[in-house]
């Protein structure tokens, strides 16, 4: 027996309905993926994945995704932390704005990164003096990737702050910690599962980004060209071999994240129902 | 992902801090400066930045820009694929939370990694497996070639690239909903002679249908944005394959900065009121519980 | 009308809900199912309604196999645990649903609906609230409607889970008595579950003692009050003073 019999109706019709375009627009055209890579001869398959250009590609792309989760991982530790405790007019609105990089076409959002970081734009205009190149440099990419990544450390974070509570930093504070003492070791291991979910996840996103990133960056080979941007130039020159080749291995590195991800939400859904029952 | 789901509903709520608790009055200002600092430099400034360089040559350069051929045509296949493809996703959506919301069957986990899995994938690769399927030198692309149908560097190409990366939005919008709603009433409803139908759109629909709309409205901000797939898959035929973002890309790429800003203001506009059918959905949402 | 049900097994997972239970619903009765939780109570009041399908046994309506039938033609009145009201649907509408779904042949018209519903929210002394939503209403107000809305549709028996669970203990004892009252003037064979003994043995005709997924014992509440068949039923009807002080 497929299932445990359910006096509710639809059962057939939406596991049909669901298994159709599942079959029809995830397994069939990762099917097509796994036989394109079948069909590659090892030793082709290896030069194209091992190709120096495409390990800068690689190095780029893992480079600035890091950079940029680590980036999420502090300010938007801070978001969240303002947004849930800290009152202040137009609180709301500020709220909403926070998934704005969800909600802007990603190429939109590189357009206007670029214009403003650019030498002349209303912010890149004040760094240059500095020596701060950030349009059409590492630097840029990061920050078109911190801006695509932000939502999902702050909105990850946001319900744990909420439901944490005060309850356990008075009570440490009863205990005789001090305020700095109460945050390093309560309020910290308390948000920790949550705020690892929230970076992996914006690591994830910022791995696979295109459409904010490829304006930014300048996209010289060896130099500011990232892992998709590779696989869209294959693609432009007929060369499905070596885009397939290249995807495969972003598309596994995704996959180890995705089950990161996975592990790590259950980790804070067990500490949360841990702490519920306690 | 769910995480997320859950938590873009979060309240902001701000009980009055007792003192224990309570940072010092400068500490809480420079932390709320220093986030306010960074979102406005980082969120504001940038949306604020659209629509400046959009009317950096005033209205009329504004209009012009939008209303040129090319850019209706964008705007209008924009349109198009948005209204193919969300009607479907919204389908999908809704079968597949009621199929892992109310039925426990094998293989329910790895329908759930399944329905995830578009939100793990590189637009790019979106693309890609369509070109790898339906392309010259696809799976299916001599057979469709010797019938005369297009399905890469065509519509259909780009309608199936907004499927798969909107796929997920809808039904992880509802699942979470149904299984926190339970199935008490649809099953009373059924005791009272309720056939299928009836219970769906008298009982079941009307208990999600904020949440249906909060996914709705998600997944048509994607389809019409979504840039890396439908860009591999369009192959920019201007005025036929090229949809909204494609053509903001041609026309900065062409140094034409004011017109991409103008078009890419239109695209703005679609996620401010995202944002606004959001927070009052939330609201929605999160009165009823 | 009558209810049997012969030999019903059901398991969930690798939990045995019920092993084997069997037991007669005369018609007209008032019959309580009084156990511990987990004991499989709830599990046969549902199968009886068709909310579950049993893995083996049969359900009989008037001596007439039920066990395949569709929850929605058995004509069973279930008020839940939890009342189940429609969240988006007034009070009058919620009563009105079980008529308004009916096939065109068989559908009331507007006018005879509104008469009946009228009535049955007069029955349950709650005719002032027909425009309120449910979240307007107290938990022994939404027990009323839940009731209203399950006998507006004729039911030949009517099945209640832990009918007074969710209630305060004053609201709780007069709502026993209406309830016991209400049977009394409509006769409709009705069967609820309880874990609370006293309200099963001074409100029910009959008490079946569920544990284990199986019955314990049948009889009158004065049988099982004062001849326990069973150890278990001994130690559970023991008066409350009792277990709070072991």
């Amino acid at each position: 027996m497929l299932r445990r019999q359910s006096v509710l109706p639809g059962f057939s019709l939406s596991l049909g309905v669901t298994s159709a375009f599942i079959g029809l627009l995830v397994l069939l055209p990762l099917a097509a993926l796994a036989a394109k890579a079948a069909s590659l001869r090892p030793a082709a398959f290896w030069a194209t994945v091992s190709d120096p250009r495409a390990l800068a590609a690689y190095r780029l792309s893992f480079g600035a995704s890091l950079a940029a989760a680590a980036l999420n991982g502090v300010f938007g530790l801070l978001v969240a932390w303002v947004l849930v405790r800290q009152p202040f007019p137009g609180k709301r609105l500020v709220d909403a704005l926070v998934d704005l990089p969800f909600a802007l076409p990603t190429a939109v959002a590189g357009i206007t990164l670029t214009t403003l970081y650019g030498p002349n734009g209303w912010i890149g205009r004040h760094l240059e003096p500095l020596g701060l190149r950030v349009a059409f440099t590492e630097l840029g990419i990061t920050v078109a990737l911190t801006f695509i990544g932000l939502p999902f450390v702050v909105r990850t974070l946001q319900p744990v702050i909420e439901e944490m509570g005060t309850d356990a930093e008075e009570a440490a504070a009863s205990l005789g910690a001090g305020r700095a003492q109460t945050l390093w070791r309560v309020v910290l291991p308390t948000l920790l599962p949550a705020w690892l979910t929230g970076v992996t996840l914006a690591l994830s996103r910022a791995l696979g980004e295109y459409g904010s990133v490829v304006f930014i960056a300048g996209n010289m080979p060896m130099k500011t060209e990232i892992a998709p941007l590779l696989i869209m130039t294959k693609l432009e020159q007929y060369d499905y071999a070596g885009a397939t080749a290249i995807a495969l291995v972003m598309l596994f590195a995704s996959l180890l994240l995705l089950l990161a991800i996975g592990t790590l939400q259950a980790w804070s859904v067990r500490r949360s129902l841990g702490e519920a029952a306690s | 992902m769910s995480a997320i789901v859950a938590a873009r509903r979060a309240q902001p709520l701000t009980p009055p801090a007792p003192s224990a608790s309570e940072d010092s009055r400068p500490v809480r200002l420079a932390l709320t400066g220093a986030a306010l600092v960074f979102l406005g430099l980082f969120l504001f400034v940038p949306l604020l930045a659209v629509f400046a360089e959009a009317l950096s040559k005033g209205g009329e350069a504004w209009v012009a820009a939008v209303s040129e051929p090319e850019a209706r045509a964008a705007l209008w296949l924009t349109l198009k694929v948005a209204a193919l493809s969300v009607p479907l996703v919204t389908v999908f959506g809704v079968a597949a939370a009621w199929l892992i919301a109310r039925f426990d069957f094998r293989g329910r986990r790895l329908l759930l990694a399944l329905i995830d899995l578009p939100f793990a994938v590189s637009p790019v690769i979106a693309g890609l497996v369509f070109v790898l399927l339906f392309g010259r030198q696809g799976l299916f692309g001599p057979a469709l070639a010797e019938h005369g149908v297009k399905v890469i560097f065509a519509v259909p190409g780009i309608v199936l690239a907004t499927l798969f990366v909107t796929l997920p939005f809808v039904a992880r919008e509802l699942i979470p909903l149904l299984e926190s709603e339970g199935r008490d009433e649809e099953e009373a409803a059924r005791t009272l002679g309720a056939s299928g139908l009836q219970m769906f759109w008298r009982v079941t629909l009307p208990n999600i249908r904020f949440g249906l709309l909060y996914g709705v409205i998600l997944a048509n901000a994607r389809a019409m944005g979504e840039f890396g797939a439908v860009s591999v898959v369009s192959g920019h035929i201007r005025g036929l394959t090229n949809t909204l973002p494609l053509h903001v890309e041609i026309l900065y790429n062409e140094y034409r900065f004011q017109a991409a800003f103008a078009v890419a203001s239109l695209l703005a506009f679609l996620a401010i009121g995202t944002l606004v059918a959001k927070a009052l959905l939330e609201r929605r949402i999160g009165g009823s519980r | 009308m009558s209810i049997e049900v012969r030999d019903i097994r059901k398991r969930f997972g690798s939990h045995q809900a019920l092993d084997g239970v069997s037991l007669k619903v005369e018609t007209g009765s008032l019959v309580a199912l009084l156990g511990p939780s987990g004991s499989g109570k709830t599990s046969l009041l549902r199968i009886i309604a068709g909310l579950e399908r049993p893995d083996a046994g049969q359900v009989l309506f008037a001596g007439e196999d039920a066990t395949r039938q569709d929850a929605r033609l058995r004509r069973v009145g279930f008020v839940f645990q939890h009342y189940a009201l429609f969240r988006h649907m007034t009070v009058f509408e919620n009563v009105a649903f079980g008529l308004r779904v009916r096939g065109r042949a068989t559908r009331p018209t507007e006018g005879d609906l509104r008469g009946r519903v009228r009535e049955l929210l007069e029955l349950v002394q709650l005719g002032w609230m027909a425009d309120r939503y449910p979240s307007q209403l107290s938990g022994g107000q939404r027990q009323r409607v839940a009731l209203a809305r399950a006998l507006a549709v004729e039911p030949r028996v009517l099945l209640l889970d832990e009918p007074f669970g969710a209630l305060d203990a004053r609201v709780r004892r007069q709502l026993r008595a209406w309830l016991r009252g209400l049977h009394d003037k409509i006769g409709l064979t009705s069967v609820f579950v309880t874990h609370d003994q006293e309200e099963a043995l001074s409100l029910a005709h009959r008490v079946a003692v569920l544990n284990d997924g199986r019955v314990e014992q049948e009889g009158t509440p004065e049988d099982i009050a004062c001849r326990p068949a069973t150890a278990f039923v001994a130690e559970f009807l023991r008066p409350e003073a009792v277990t709070i002080s072991a």
